[in-house]
């Protein structure tokens, strides 16, 4: 880790790194799995893998919204806009380089489809209203930590009845998706790192049957190096002990009961879908919200006509083994090869939060040229 | 969209209760309050802001720390961007930032 002494209590980073070399068994593997790409993030930035004795092995999740989406909605939703006359398609800047099969939104742009770059879903409703002429379509894509706010500004359009607006909704829940690397057979990890800010909304609870029924331990954190290696000397001693339930490290922002308000603004407006794909993952069930009936006008997939597009990734990509952390990223026969951050294949390659892109950036760049590394996040 | 930032709120809105001005690295800009409606913030109060919506209070000394560690990864450009997009207004270009 590069810089101890510039963080926050670089004593007590020390401190649990020793504890961490302490709790750690050397006769055996260690498999942790940090769900959110943030956390990946932070990984990989701070150097945190120099600080860990060898075996322990931190496996990327799934969770980065952008890296989860299939290619078949990113074209169903261009679709959209480009087979309506007047339509502008907003979404949020990550969104922006994500490939469609027919190029991704900025290229649509160049070839003259009005896309525009949004930073708060609340902005769209504010593009609605300046363009009463044309619709507005956000393209909302997000775990729990952004489905509140487009639940929110549904909400919004709704009491004010704005017409010319709606929401292609990609929003997908953790849970299934945690239980879906839990379910598989090739499963191998010990422990999880549960999302930070995603927890701010849904709290500890849900995590709760990971503890109880899958035996493993699950440790809410935040995102300083000091928070990440605390939680993982709060895995490594329910693991020595044998124990397995929920923690929760990041208290001074995560309630435990959540964001009721929060939950309350989801329940009124989205509902789950029976099934929804994830790249990487495939279909799992349960797994996404859509808009409830009773905002059908502001829901595109109402409005308008979806095709339903259905894009698979190519066979050698091996992503979905990455994402259960049967393979490291390197190990994939793609990586670094074909599958580039300037040129994804996978999932996993295409925002600066995937796993191969954080590995490709931080460790395969490593002694090249690390100064023009970071994709924008 | 994945970033947390942290904002010190300046002022409640005075001609909607349910945003603030919050201020950001030097930039103000508005954030919609909605998500914190059982547990209101005050002026001088910090909150952790996700694609323009507070969504947790936390404490001074851990957004100022958080805000650190932002420009110590290089992201406090990017997280300023996102602030600065906020609001946009209708005369200027909403990607005029790309
Ligand atoms: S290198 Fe590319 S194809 Fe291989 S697992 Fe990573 S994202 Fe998927």
């Amino acid at each position: 880790m590069k810089y101890v002494d510039e963080f926050r209590k670089p004593e007590l980073i020390r401190k649990a790194a020793a504890e961490i070399r302490r709790l750690c068994d050397p006769k055996r593997y260690y498999r942790l799995m940090e769900v959110c790409g943030g956390h990946t993030h932070a990984i990989y930035r701070f150097g945190l893998k120099d600080v860990l004795p060898a075996n322990i092995d931190l496996i990327h999740g799934p969770g980065c919204p952008v890296c989860v989406l299939p290619m078949g909605r990113v074209d169903d939703g261009l679709s959209i806009a480009a087979s309506e006359a007047n339509l502008i398609f907003a979404a949020f800047g990550d969104m922006m380089r994500i490939p469609g099969t027919r190029g991704s939104p900025l290229e649509h742009k160049a070839r003259g489809m009005d896309v525009r770059i949004v930073y708060s879903p609340a902005d769209a409703i504010k593009l609605a209203k300046a363009n009463p002429q044309k619709h507005v379509m956000f393209f909302a894509i997000g775990f729990e930590t952004t489905a509140p706010s487009t639940a929110l500004t549904l909400v919004r359009a709704k009491a004010e009845k704005l017409r010319n607006f709606s929401v292609f909704c990609n929003h997908v829940t953790i849970i299934p998706a945690i239980r879906a690397i839990l379910d598989s057979p090739d499963m191998r990890l010990d422990g999880f790192i549960g999302p930070g800010h995603v927890s701010t909304v849904i709290g500890c609870r849900p995590y709760e049957w990971i503890a109880k029924n899958e035996g493993k331990p699950i440790v809410v954190s935040g995102f300083e190096p000091l928070d990440l290696l605390q939680s993982i000397v709060m895995l490594l001693s329910q693991l020595q002990r044998k124990e397995a339930k929920v923690e929760n490290q990041y208290t001074r922002v995560v309630p435990w009961e959540g964001n009721r308000a929060a939950l309350r603004a989801m329940a009124e407006v989205f509902e789950l879908r029976p099934y929804f794909e994830w790249r990487g993952l495939g279909f799992i069930s349960q797994s996404a919200l859509r808009i409830k009936p009773s905002y059908a006008e502001w829901d595109a997939e109402q409005r308008f006509h979806v095709p339903g597009i259905r894009v698979t990734d190519p066979k050698a990509a091996q992503c979905g083994e990455v994402l259960k952390g049967v393979l490291t990223p390197a190990q994939c026969k793609l990586f670094g090869k074909e599958c580039t951050p300037e040129t994804p294949v996978g999932a996993l390659m295409v925002s600066s939060e995937g796993s191969c892109a954080a590995y490709y950036n931080y460790e395969h760049r490593k002694n090249s040229e690390l100064t023009s590394l970071s994709l924008p996040a | 969209m994945c970033l947390a930032i942290p904002g010190k709120i300046v002022a409640l809105d005075p001609r909607n209760e349910g945003s603030a001005i919050v201020d950001v690295l030097g930039t103000r800009r508005t954030i919609d309050l909605g998500l914190l409606q059982d547990d209101r913030p005050a002026g001088g109060d910090w909150v952790l802001i996700h694609v323009g919506f507070a969504m947790s209070k936390i404490s001074e000394i851990d957004a100022l720390e958080q805000l650190r560690l932002l420009e110590m990864l290089g992201e406090s450009e990017a997280a300023l961007q996102e602030v600065r997009g906020y609001g946009l207004d209708s005369t200027k270009d909403a990607d005029s930032v790309e």
